[in-house]
């Protein structure tokens, strides 16, 4: 979450499995911790009302303490632009997704904070599920160039967008000082649209 | 060379190419509001960046605003924060604020229309994933989350990957009783909720061509929650004349060479498209959601199918084979910038009048901006909804998301013209949301259940 963007090249980490599709950024971040003027302690309400509703929520299972990638289904984080979700997630201490898909905004959110959402078909996303819910303390090797996944005897090829992958791989996932280095061709731009200029 | 509105306009806004191969896309109006926006005017200080282009930002309070008394400070203390927080940016970077005690405030997607700020041919960008809404009137206008927010301030500018387009024809006479919202809830439960991710939604055909600037607002806004971040109508003489004369409309001249740059903007008649759906608008029904995601909906006559695994089924009180019509409400909500705006009052009170809500529900109708809430007033809607027993509110999003204390209580039910029925939407974990048209809420709220707007209609004067 540094705000000086390093290269992200690889992901090595134990497993988080949380099974579903359609799990919308209401269920990651209920709106009512949207009320702050910061990011700060959203990792203590990531899936609070889910987790109250579920004793064994694998967010609360001892056995994934401590892990650091997110495998999720469809659809991760669909619904509302909310970044406190990705925000939440990554300070609970995970540092990227592998899913079967991911909502747009949310993917990009998470990229905005250095967190990879890697794509993958639904048979491998399920066989790295049971792999890390039977044996827990599997690493899951995730290299961000090549997209290949590893842990333990399951081993598949995952996407992230060109875009986004190069943005990790070279340390330029934070992108402001870029869209800042010529300012000029800004101007420029907004000089010729009709609706800035009284259409004239 | 024939192209569709979003190519145009994406071409139009491009600076240049970023190393990373995104495109860097300068945004012609940013909209702010309170949630989503101090940590970006944070990061901004740290960096010692300043709001690159003041005069083409805009602030409203919408979400945590509360809608029986909007005196300040907030009673919230949270909410106070965050409304004195959005104050001291807007003062420090001069970007105009629409505060609770402005006449102008409202919801940020019902305001920017109604303004003039939203013009066809613009890239729009807000903290909100239904920034969608503004593309009704030909915009292509983005959700963003707030390290976006940040880059939008900073440079006025997103690093984007460009979308593909998915044309949605819808054609035909929708029939009584049967409005936009039906038609959104339709197009998301046939193409799912993710089947728009990649996709901008263009919608068009003789059903969108007919409709007004508010029914395609309600269409548009709608678009994220069948995955598309992006959904527009081509501007058309609907669109002009609902711009002409509007606060930040162009004026004199200057309007007619913006109607002769809109028309050219709009998509070409032999324009490519990535995709091509249909629908036919006579086959539509009033529909309601039973699930916990928008695209789980059916028909008012229709029985509601599914594997009953499913846990929608279990959080509803749903069985498969089910019926939504004798679904016994606790809460009815209007408002929200899906259905929050005049005409949704409007023909929700046609429905109302002369009628009380059932002695068991609570009714509240929440206008999508105090000029709605005055226009409303000026044709005595209030006292029409007040005479059958709704709650007449102050402008905000209130019980669509309830981050103000407008919320659910354990497991209700809410007949809602909202957009989202996910679990805990509406402020409680456990509470439960039937999304539906205005019409349909107003009805269910004197029913006191769920029951087929058609059928009361028929007893309504026109």
């Amino acid at each position: 979450m540094s705000d000086q963007p390093s290269p992200i090249t690889h992901v090595s980490a134990r497993g988080l499995p949380l099974r579903g599709n359609d799990i919308d950024t209401d269920r990651i971040m209920p709106a009512r911790f949207l009320r702050a003027v910061s990011f700060e302690g959203l990792e203590r309400h990531v899936f609070e009302d889910d987790r109250a509703a579920d004793p064994r929520h694998p967010f609360d299972d001892g056995r994934y303490a401590g892990s650091g990638i997110l495998v999720v289904n469809a659809n991760f984080g669909c619904g509302s632009s909310r970044e406190h979700a990705p925000q939440g997630l990554a300070r609970f201490g995970l540092r990227a997704v592998i899913g079967e898909s991911f909502s747009e905004i949310f993917q990009g959110n998470a990229a905005m904070i250095g967190m990879p959402c890697f794509v993958a078909a639904h048979a491998d996303v399920d066989r790295l599920q049971s792999l890390v819910e039977r044996a827990p303390d599997t690493i899951i090797e995730a290299d961000v160039q090549s997209g290949t996944i590893e842990a333990g005897p399951v081993r598949f090829t995952a996407t992230l967008s060109p875009a986004l992958r190069d943005g990790f791989v070279s340390g330029q996932w934070n992108p402001t000082a870029m869209l800042l280095e010529h300012f000029d061709e800004v101007r420029a731009v907004a000089a010729r649209l009709p609706y800035l200029r009284g259409f004239e | 060379m024939s192209d569709t509105l979003f190519h145009k306009v994406w071409d139009m806004h491009r600076v240049r190419q970023l190393p990373s191969g995104q495109t860097q896309l300068f945004i012609g109006l940013h909209l702010v509001h309170e949630v989503t926006t101090p940590q970006a005017f944070d990061m901004l200080r740290q960096h010692g960046w300043r709001v690159a282009f003041p005069e083409r930002t805009f602030a409203t309070m919408d979400h945590i605003v509360p809608t029986k008394t909007q005196q300040r400070p907030f009673l919230d203390v949270m909410a106070e924060e965050m409304a004195s927080s959005l104050e001291r940016n807007c003062r420090d970077a001069a970007i105009p604020l629409w505060a609770p005690d402005s006449e102008l405030q409202g919801i940020v997607h019902v305001i920017g229309p109604e303004l003039g700020l939203t013009q066809p041919g613009m890239t729009i960008a807000c903290g909100d994933s239904h920034t969608s809404t503004h593309g009704a009137l030909g915009a292509i206008a983005l959700g963003i989350g707030t390290s976006q927010v940040r880059d939008v301030l900073a440079s006025q500018c997103l690093a984007l990957d460009p979308l593909k387009v998915r044309r949605i024809d819808v054609n035909g006479r929708l029939r009584p009783g049967v409005y936009a919202k039906d038609v959104i809830l339709t197009i998301i439960r046939r193409l799912g909720v993710q089947g728009g991710v990649g996709f901008a939604y263009e919608y068009g055909g003789s059903t969108i061509d007919a409709m007004t600037i508010d029914e395609r607002m309600t269409i548009s806004n709608m678009s994220i929650e069948g995955g598309a971040r992006v959904g527009y109508v081509n501007p058309d003489e609907t669109t002009f004349a609902y711009i002409k004369g509007r606060r930040f409309a162009p004026q004199g001249d200057a309007f007619d060479r913006a109607v002769a740059w809109w028309k050219r903007i709009a998509s070409d008649r032999d324009a490519y498209y990535d995709d091509r759906v249909t629908f036919d608008a006579a086959a539509i029904e009033p529909t309601v959601t039973w699930g916990i995601n928008p695209g789980q909906s059916v028909g008012v006559g229709e029985r509601i199918a599914g594997d009953p695994r499913d846990e929608a089924f279990a959080f509803m009180g749903f069985q498969p084979g089910a019926r939504v019509t004798g679904t016994k409400i606790d809460v009815a909500f209007i408002g929200s910038c899906t259905n929050g705006r005049l005409s949704d009052l409007e023909e929700a009170a046609r429905i109302v009048r002369g009628h009380h809500v059932a002695r068991h529900v609570k009714a509240l109708v929440v206008p999508g901006s105090q000029s709605v809430r005055r226009a409303a007033e000026a044709r005595g809607l209030h006292d029409v909804f007040i005479d059958a027993g709704f709650e007449w509110r102050g402008a905000g999003c209130s019980m669509c998301l309830g981050m103000n204390p407008d919320r659910l209580e354990g497991r209700q039910i809410c007949a809602s013209s909202s957009n989202r029925n996910f679990k805990g939407r509406q402020g409680s974990p456990t509470g439960r949301t039937l999304l539906m048209s205005p019409a349909m809420v107003a009805a269910a709220a004197i029913a006191g259940e769920v029951v087929d707007v058609r059928d009361v209609l028929e007893h309504v004067p026109a």
